[in-house]
């Protein structure tokens, strides 16, 4: 992780201003998704002109590929890429993170037959399964939910289980054992808060690469079905217009980056903050 | 010495705190001695001892800060005499005997010179007159060729000399008052004898006043004519030194003498063994056995210790009482009853009766959890305490392993190695247990925070009646806290009897050599871990 050596907060207990800039910019996002809907000038799929229109005191940046405001469509895709990406990114970890830990501390029978399983799903090639997936169970936002959380679940997984491993072979585990604690409890109360750090810092990962993923699988036509849109397609869709000199498909590109940076760097925070209280600061 | 004695020098509601944490070293102290008297300053180590000491000499180390409170010598504030001021008069009326004398010698000058050293600085002596006191002095304290002696370096007299030669940089000067800062401590039974003999010789020759600091309470009665017990920054008790003997009266005086005595009071061995194990056979997975037909008893109220070097098996002896290795063969009781192999096999009143403690807190304790998170646990799974009765009660622990309340919601993470093996104690004796399997606990400390934990084992064991089972490798940590002992050596008990029996009179070879590589057990530094 080099990338977090380089953000550190001025001092331990006081918040950076790269803190401060990514927690803004998170809100920023936040309050746009909420009232899309209010502040939005047109409709989600509302056609206005001409196709690809240039920008304009009436329609601000221009409209797409179809003729409608591009600017209306960016707060719409905001909100949607927002949820699906929340959505999955929770959905994943849930289940690949419970899967690692049970892996972990269930015995070696729990161990095998989860590994392998996992062993098994990894072992196709992600895009195609869940291509065959979308095709079998059809498209829609929770099915898109499903099948790329679940799917990233498999990696989560393999992380939590390698640091649950570390941690239920050391003594405080032993200790629980001993006193009669249950499963459930040693996993969520003993070893979760002790794998929690390194979890978070793959979860702003996942986080990110799920736009990826929802943009790829909706080029294919199997992601978000239109008219509803998404940051991501919305690159892809109106892509040609860089070619006449136009920015515009930048926008929600750079909306992307711009998330996926804040959400890392709000992430970082957290982790300096969490070695700061166990390693005394 | 008569009642009218006037006082020589008397300590004031002295409070001194450390400037890190404003955590009190002393918390108060008053003290008056009078002249020619010896007062006895007993304390566990951490208590505050050797801060009180210096204090008197008008000295506070850095670090410390002192918040209120006067030392006066015959009226005068040491506290606000000019710094060359209080140099000299420390020099005229003020000695000190330090710990290690071996640290407190310049190696590279030769003994007499240091000895006068202060008496020439100011101008006390002529240098003949000290050269002559210090030779007199040299004989007087029973060392070797006096004439001679102070020519030689430091690394040229034993450990005992040494010691000695400082009480006669000490005294040389004729004080009125010497701090001596557990003078012997360092040395071995016989060397002790000698000096503790000089120091007793040396105080009823020149009539000086004195406070004599150490942790041994049973050496002090020996010296002092009034003791007083230090604990936690505090003086809990003062009195002569008859009535401490006789007649201690504060609880922490009376776990000290447990400890002071040295070899354990015998109790009466109960007739039916709390724990009996019968032919134990064991090992890992499919490999060879570990450990190979293992019977021992264990009783109510007592300690057995189960020494032998790494590798020997005795730490897989503890984990198949515990219930994490079952065994292949043999047959484990408690009370009489049998004792499932298998931790998931056994109730949860046989887990609490039975309570196993780490070799190192650090791993055994969650560093996420907080200290009251840790002590809860066992108390709402053996207990079905909660809420306010279960803070309650982990308050109470604390107390008894001599951990401050103040701790309770800080994260195991941020405690001290001593205060983390103190926290894992409280966790299990959260339990309640009727034996106590110790693996090893008190290898990866120091010293002094291992005679701290010893102490502190023994106390509870007075007062719960919890059987011990202390695995070791170390004969001293036996010595302090064991009745019965076996020696496991590859996996086989090659001997088993009373303490006193076997390291008086061991049997077997392996038992002999243990005991010669031990050196006689004075070990005052222990290796961490294996």
């Amino acid at each position: 992780m080099t990338h977090r050596a380089r953000i550190r907060p001025t001092s331990p207990g006081n918040i950076s201003p790269v803190q401060v800039a990514a927690a803004t910019i998170m809100w920023f996002y936040v309050l746009a998704a909420l009232l899309a809907p209010l502040i939005a000038p047109y409709g989600e799929a509302e056609i206005v002109g001409e196709a690809f229109a240039p920008w304009s005191t009436q329609h601000w940046l221009g409209t797409d590929q179809l003729g409608r405001d591009f600017l209306s469509r960016l707060l719409y895709g905001l909100r949607n890429s927002l949820v699906l990406a929340v959505t999955t990114t929770l959905l994943s970890f849930l289940v690949g993170g419970l899967a690692g830990l049970l892996a972990a501390t269930g015995g070696r029978i729990m161990d095998t037959v989860l590994s392998r399983f996992v062993d098994v799903i990894m072992a196709l090639p992600a895009l195609i399964f869940a291509l065959m997936l979308l095709t079998v169970f059809g498209t829609g936002a929770m099915q898109l939910v499903l099948v790329i959380g679940l799917l990233d679940a498999t990696r989560v997984f393999r992380i939590a289980r390698t640091l649950a491993m570390r941690e239920a072979a050391m003594d405080y585990v032993e200790a629980a054992r001993l006193r009669g604690e249950s499963l459930r409890r040693i996993m969520i109360a003993e070893i979760l808060p002790n794998v929690k750090a390194p979890l978070l810092a793959e979860a702003g990962m996942r986080f990110s690469f799920v736009f990826l993923t929802v943009a790829t699988l909706s080029f294919l036509g199997l992601g978000l079905q239109p008219p509803a849109a998404d940051l991501g397609s919305m690159v892809r869709e109106n892509a040609t217009l860089i070619t006449y000199g136009d920015f515009t498909p930048l926008i929600p590109a750079g909306l992307i980056a711009l998330l996926a940076m804040a959400v890392n760097f709000l992430i970082d925070g957290r982790l300096e903050e969490e070695e700061g209280t166990i390693h005394g600061g | 010495m008569g009642v009218d004695a006037r006082t020589l020098v008397s300590m004031r509601d002295l409070v001194i705190r450390r400037a890190s944490d404003d955590r009190p070293v002393l918390d108060g102290i008053n003290l008056r001695i009078r002249s020619g008297e010896v007062v006895g300053l007993v304390g566990e180590s951490g208590s505050g001892k050797t801060t009180l000491g210096l204090a008197l000499l008008g000295r506070i180390r850095p670090g410390l800060e002192r918040i209120r409170g006067h030392v006066r010598l015959e009226g005068e504030d040491l506290f606000s005499v000019p710094a060359a001021e209080l140099a000299a008069l420390r020099t005229a009326r003020l000695g000190y005997v330090a710990q290690n004398a071996l640290e407190a010698f310049d190696p590279a000058w030769r003994l007499l010179r240091q000895t006068t050293e202060a008496a020439l600085l100011h101008g006390l002596m002529g240098e003949r007159t000290a050269t002559n006191a210090a030779t007199s002095l040299y004989g007087e304290l029973g060392l070797p060729d006096p004439e001679e002696l102070g020519w030689r370096y430091p690394h040229q007299v034993s450990g005992g000399q040494l010691q000695r030669i400082m009480l006669a940089m000490a005294t040389l000067n004729a004080p009125d008052l010497i701090v001596f800062d557990e003078p012997t401590t360092a040395l071995d039974t016989s060397t002790q004898e000698t000096v503790l003999k000089a120091v007793r010789r040396l105080l009823r020759k020149s009539g000086a006043a004195a406070l004599y600091i150490t942790h041994d309470l049973s050496l002090v009665t020996r010296i002092a004519q009034r003791i007083c017990v230090l604990h936690r920054g505090r003086i809990v008790e003062d009195a002569p030194a008859e009535e401490i003997v006789h007649r201690p009266r504060h609880p922490y005086t009376r776990a000290l003498w447990g400890v002071a005595a040295g070899v354990r009071r015998s109790r009466p061995v109960p007739e039916q063994p709390l724990l009996e194990l019968r032919g134990i056979r064991t090992g890992y997975g499919t490999g060879p056995d570990i450990l190979h037909d293992v019977s021992l008893q264990l009783a109510r109220g007592r300690t057995l210790a189960v020494v032998g070097e790494s590798g020997s098996g005795k730490t897989t002896l503890g984990r198949v009482i515990a219930g994490l290795l079952p065994p292949r063969a043999g047959e484990m009781l408690l009370d009489g009853e049998p004792l499932p192999p298998r931790l998931k096999d056994r109730t949860q009143e046989m887990r609490r009766r039975i309570q196993f403690l780490h070799q190192s807190a650090d791993g055994a304790l969650n560093p996420s959890h907080d200290v009251f998170m840790i002590l809860s646990r066992p108390l709402a799974l053996f207990h079905e305490l909660s809420g306010r009765a279960a803070q309650q009660r982990a308050e109470e622990l604390l107390e008894m392993v001599d951990l401050p309340p103040d701790i309770l919601h800080r994260r195991a993470a941020r405690l001290s190695g001593g205060q983390k093996q103190r926290l894992a104690l409280a966790r299990a004796l959260a339990a309640e247990p009727d034996v106590l399997i110790c693996d090893e606990v008190t290898s990866a400390l120091d010293a002094v925070l291992r005679n701290g934990i010893l102490q502190l084992l023994n106390r509870i064991q007075e007062r719960t009646g919890t059987a011990i089972l202390f695995i070791t490798h170390d004969l001293s940590a036996v010595r302090a806290i064991a009745d019965e002992m076996i020696v496991m050596h590859e996996g086989q008990a090659v001997e088993a009897g009373s303490c006193a029996d076997v390291l008086k009179a061991p049997q077997s070879e392996h038992t002999r050599r243990l005991l010669a590589a031990s050196g006689a057990g004075s070990s005052r530094f222990m290796p961490a871990g294996q």
